[in-house]
């Protein structure tokens, strides 16, 4: 008994606090995005509010149990969970219910489970408990091996499922594995890679003139790049063990402009690559693909900078940004907040990561460090992928907005994910290692 | 701890940096940029213009002149479209498959949420037969409009049209919008603003399915749409109606006035058209058919054709002369035909003698003193001083200057003064024997009928007019228009128009009058016959006339053109036009079948 009061004396009050403010302000988001005078009553199971209610409460009690639960169950549990959620993940392909496309869903009478949102806390307990394994070191190729491994078999059963969103996220882990000894090159790769991208899709489609000569975008910016290697080599001449290094890349960089046609147009399904052309500006089909983004946009520029106020929203309130209950809610809080509003949310969510890392850094125990690593990673990635998407800064890939969105399964999988980390934490001074 | 603690910092750092980003952006976005609030009022702000119906126009008689129609707009939806039977969409509207094709993307392309106009003026029989079956072609529905109408298919030229605005107007004048109908001529356009109402305008919010969802700031911004006023023309539409009739195979024109308002009874330009054939959609087709017609049926003959007066000109000679004292009631000229042909008749012995037979050298002379006062020594000098006191006093009539009307478009006419000359022939190169020819009414003189129907109601009044006009009373509205009530004098003393009044009746009653052809039974019609010669073919046949002689009740000014002289088909048309109106009855029918059967479109011209 001794022990469990001090748990929950050592509770991070602020963090939970920081967590009930965000849920309601999702709750209150959602009653504004759907509400109509018809149905204000706000215990409606009719309605997503009255239903969102219903999953806060549950929620909240789930959180409960969480905090009640020893840190020692997750470490030890750790892969018994992963093992049965890899289990679910496989139960979907097999008996799971497809909704939009995406067959990921597990039905129970009315209601819905994705698997897939359960999928992140699992893996991130896996990946703490591989990790934290003493003695451990990422440069070892099996570590490597082993944690990619980790991360890829979720990855590999959600592409199957054909929820790309969600498969999206678990490279957030790649976060987790650079701060546990991950080379920042493989940070730095995957961005130079980003960039690489995106510069050949924007250049492809464009012809320059040098010396009445036409040349193509895509031929230039492979001139560049061997411009730019010669370069290095001349500054390096020096140290010709770089020059290896150098002409890696540049052969790297070469194949990525090659294969960037060949990815777009074969590897990546059609609507995608509109959605991508759509936020390059390469396209502008604002009927079509870019429909949500430009009515998305049109929302939240509207708002203002102080917002029209709770309830009148009107591009919200008569559905013209689709889905504004679950990946575009964050419309809804442009719409009648204004930028006070989005701002307040942005920093309350940066808020919440720092103090994440705050919380992680504190831990004895690498397995609580890494776990806490991988929550606000796996929050991170959301928060980018999700507000990116509605202010035209990333392509449209449908993942929640973590406590906020409307959706029963993503707010039990966050508070869970969440709430491990606050029980782990609690306990950290009795934990050594 | 581990060496890898210091990567907190980066991690925190990426954090921060995507936040950070994001409200960079957002900032853009929400306070920077207007675009967007734009873009939010255009998704949810419906103007919905409340279209007043345009007022009803009768007659003075309280016969019904203009009204309107419901017609049936079929407008679309593109968003909405569903799947649909289109073989049975185009068989009941009867279109086929590409024009529905063309016209489903016309409308696609302007906007996949709003409606737009798939198919105009649905006649209500069409209606009528889809109206059932609307709800198998879901995103389109029906919207009613009005078209005008004219039950008595009469008085095409002075009711006028209405036709869409045009860009030139809705840049001139705030309250009309493109779309919005305007009248375009007669008195849809002289009366426009009484006939319009005024339109209403609601705002309302709709939803991403164009469904309404409220009015917009509570309705604050709303205006309740106000109908057009109800107007009474001041025509007589059956005496409209039977001009027409007599003009019919004749082009020309029949004007006629109540004397003591000013009131236009009607006003008949032959050949004329139906006024249903320019409304609606059915102007597209009608209106360059109208405008090929050699005869020039959308030509208002009444109003813009301009004749040179011929004899008739010669009542406003002897009223002037009259009044300048350089004759008397009694004043006899020789007919000396040396000076100018003339037909043969006795020596008019005075004024009214003169009028009666006609006689130009009688004008030669009464001209010759009007124009050569020997006010100064030189004639060229004498004849400018002359003519310009002259041109004024037959401006007086409303001549040869804008005649105040409500009729939009009358032309001017032209009665030729110093200046004319001058240019002409240069100054000092012209004396009166130059300008002779103006004295009986030819030369470069030129008038409109509805000057010379006014001609007649001056006569008629002795010596004043109110300004013809089409309204009579706006509903309502206790005045019309002051100019319409005010006196326009013309300067002549009243008793000058005794003579004038004597020599028009005998024109009409006494053996040797030119116009025995007027004559009616039981009334003392006044007249005076012209010929307007016409240098293009066989002269006009031209007579005004006003009845009765006391206290007379109409006056009328009547062109047949190509028809030779004036009392063989102006003055009987005139005539039975007076009778009709006077005693609603013709008592002459074989005068009436000569008129109906004679077909003056073919004469040969005279070369």
């Amino acid at each position: 008994m001794r022990n469990r009061t001090n748990v929950f004396t050592n509770l991070d009050w602020v963090t939970i606090l920081t967590y009930l403010v965000l849920v309601i302000i999702g709750w209150l988001s959602i009653y504004a995005a759907v509400y109509n005078e018809e149905h204000s009553k706000i215990f409606d199971l009719s309605q997503r509010y009255g239903n969102q209610l219903l999953w806060i409460g549950l929620s909240l009690l789930l959180a409960l149990i969480i905090l009640m639960i020893e840190g020692s169950f997750f470490t030890s549990f750790a892969y018994p969970i992963y093992g049965l959620i890899i289990l679910m993940l496989i139960g979907v392909l097999l008996f799971g219910t497809e909704i939009k496309g995406a067959k990921s869903w597990f039905r129970i009478g009315s209601f819905a489970i994705q698997p897939a949102e359960f999928g992140k806390f699992a893996t991130a307990l896996a990946l703490a408990k591989f990790l934290s394994v003493l003695g451990i070191n990422m440069k070892d190729l099996k570590t490597k091996v082993t944690a990619i491994a980790i991360v890829i078999l979720p990855i590999i059963l959600i592409l199957l499922q054909n929820d790309t969103g969600s498969m999206l996220v678990y490279f957030s882990f790649v976060l987790v594995l650079y701060r546990e000894g991950l080379s920042g090159n493989v940070l730095l790769a995957g961005i130079y890679t980003a960039f690489l991208f995106i510069t050949s899709l924007l250049m492809r489609i464009q012809t320059f003139t040098f010396f009445n000569k036409e040349i193509g975008g895509e031929l230039l910016l492979i001139y560049i790049l061997v411009a730019l290697g010669a370069a290095a080599m001349y500054v390096t001449k020096k140290m010709k063990r770089l020059w290896i290094i150098i002409i890696a890349v540049l052969i790297c960089s070469v194949g990525i402009v090659f294969s960037v046609d060949y990815v777009f147009n074969n590897v990546l399904e059609p609507h995608q690559s509109k959605r991508i052309n759509v936020m390059l500006g390469v396209e502008s089909d604002p009927q079509g693909a870019g429909y949500n983004v430009n009515q998305s946009l049109i929302a939240i520029g509207s708002g203002g900078f102080s917002g029209k106020g709770f309830l009148n929203g009107t591009q919200t309130k008569f559905n013209f940004v689709p889905e504004q209950s679950t990946d575009f809610i964050f419309c809804t809080i442009g719409e009648e907040w204004g930028f006070l509003g989005t701002f307040v949310l942005v920093s309350l969510y940066l808020f919440l990561f720092l103090r994440l890392i705050f919380l992680a850094e504190r831990q004895r125990s690498t397995f609580s460090r890494i776990y806490g690593y991988c929550v606000a990673s796996i929050l991170f990635f959301h928060f980018l992928i999700n507000i990116g998407m509605t202010i035209g800064l990333a392509p449209v890939i449908g993942i929640p907005l973590p406590f906020i969105s409307y959706g029963g399964s993503s707010l039990w999988a966050f508070t869970i994910l969440l709430f491990i980390f606050i029980r782990l934490d609690a306990e950290r001074i009795y934990v050594l290692r | 701890m581990n060496n890898l603690s210091h990567r907190k910092y980066i991690v925190g750092a990426i954090f921060s940096i995507i936040c950070l980003i994001f409200i960079i952006r957002l900032f853009n976005v929400q306070v920077v940029n207007n675009k967007y609030k734009l873009d939010s009022d255009n998704n949810v702000l419906r103007v919905i213009t409340e279209y007043p119906a345009r007022g009803l126009v009768y007659d003075r008689n309280g016969e019904l002149l203009v009204f309107n129609e419901a017609a049936y707009d079929l407008m679309l939806i593109p968003g909405q479209l569903k799947e649909m039977d289109t073989t049975l969409f185009c068989n009941l509207f009867d279109i086929t498959k590409e024009d529905f094709l063309a016209k489903y993307n016309k409308a696609k392309s302007y906007s996949r949420y709003k409606p737009s106009v798939f198919e105009k003026e649905l006649s209500a029989a069409t209606y009528g037969n889809v109206q059932d079956q609307m709800y198998k072609f879901p995103g389109f529905f029906v919207q009613t409009r009005t078209l005008r109408k004219y039950p008595k298919n009469n008085a095409a030229h002075v009711l006028g049209y209405i036709g869409e605005v045009n860009n030139s107007i809705i840049e001139k004048n705030s309250y009309y919008k493109s779309g919005d109908y305007i009248g375009k001529s007669g008195l849809e356009l002289a009366y426009e603003e009484l006939l319009r109402g005024k339109r209403g305008v609601r705002k309302i919010l709709v939803d991403v399915h164009n469904r309404e969802k409220g009015s917009y700031n509570n309705g604050l911004e709303d205006t309740l749409s106000v109908a057009g006023q109800t107007i009474y023309s001041s025509l007589d539409v059956d005496l409209q109606a039977y001009g027409e009739l007599l003009m019919q195979n004749k082009t020309g024109s029949v004007v006629a006035i109540e004397p003591k308002t000013g009131e236009i009874l009607c006003l008949v330009s032959s050949p004329g058209y139906d006024p249903n054939l320019l409304v609606g959609r059915s102007i597209k087709t009608n209106y360059p058919i109208l405008t090929k017609d050699s005869l020039k049926p959308l030509f208002n003959r009444a109003t813009m054709a301009q004749y040179p007066p011929g004899s008739i000109f010669k009542t406003i000679q002897a009223l002037i002369a009259m009044q300048e004292g350089v004759i008397t009631e009694q004043t006899g000229f020789p007919c000396i035909k040396s000076l100018v042909g003339c037909h043969n008749h006795p020596t008019a012995l005075n004024v009214a003698a003169s009028i009666k037979m006609s006689c130009n050298p009688y004008y030669h002379q009464v001209f010759k003193r009007l124009i050569q006062q020997n006010k100064v020594k030189s004639i060229f000098k004498d004849s400018e001083i002359g003519l310009a006191k002259w041109a004024t006093n037959v401006k007086k009539f409303g001549f040869g200057g804008t005649l105040e009307t409500d009729i939009p478009g009358v032309k001017n006419g032209l009665v030729p003064g110093v200046d004319f000359y001058n240019r002409w022939y240069g100054e000092g190169r012209w004396a009166f024997s130059t300008i002779f020819s103006l004295s009986i009414g030819q030369g470069e003189l030129g008038v409109i009928p509805i000057q010379m129907a006014n001609l007649a109601a001056i006569i008629a009044n002795k010596g004043y007019y109110y300004p013809p006009h089409i309204l009579k009373k706006i509903e309502g509205v206790d005045t019309i228009p002051n100019l319409f009530t005010t006196k326009q004098y013309v300067g002549i003393d009243s008793v000058y128009f005794n003579p004038i009044i004597q020599g028009m009746l005998a024109v009409v009653d006494e053996p040797g009058g030119t116009a025995r052809r007027a004559k009616i039974n039981g009334i003392s019609v006044c007249g005076k016959t012209g010929t307007a010669q016409n240098p293009h073919g066989e002269d006009h046949s031209v007579f005004i006339a006003f009845a009765p002689m006391e206290n007379p009740k109409i006056a009328i000014a009547v062109y047949v053109e190509n028809s030779g002289f004036g009392g063989t088909w102006a003055a009987p048309i005139a005539s039975l036009m007076m009778e009709q109106y006077l005693t609603d009855s013709i008592s002459d029918k074989l005068k009436e079948k000569r008129i109906l059967e004679a077909n003056l479109l073919n004469v040969i011209p005279k070369k």
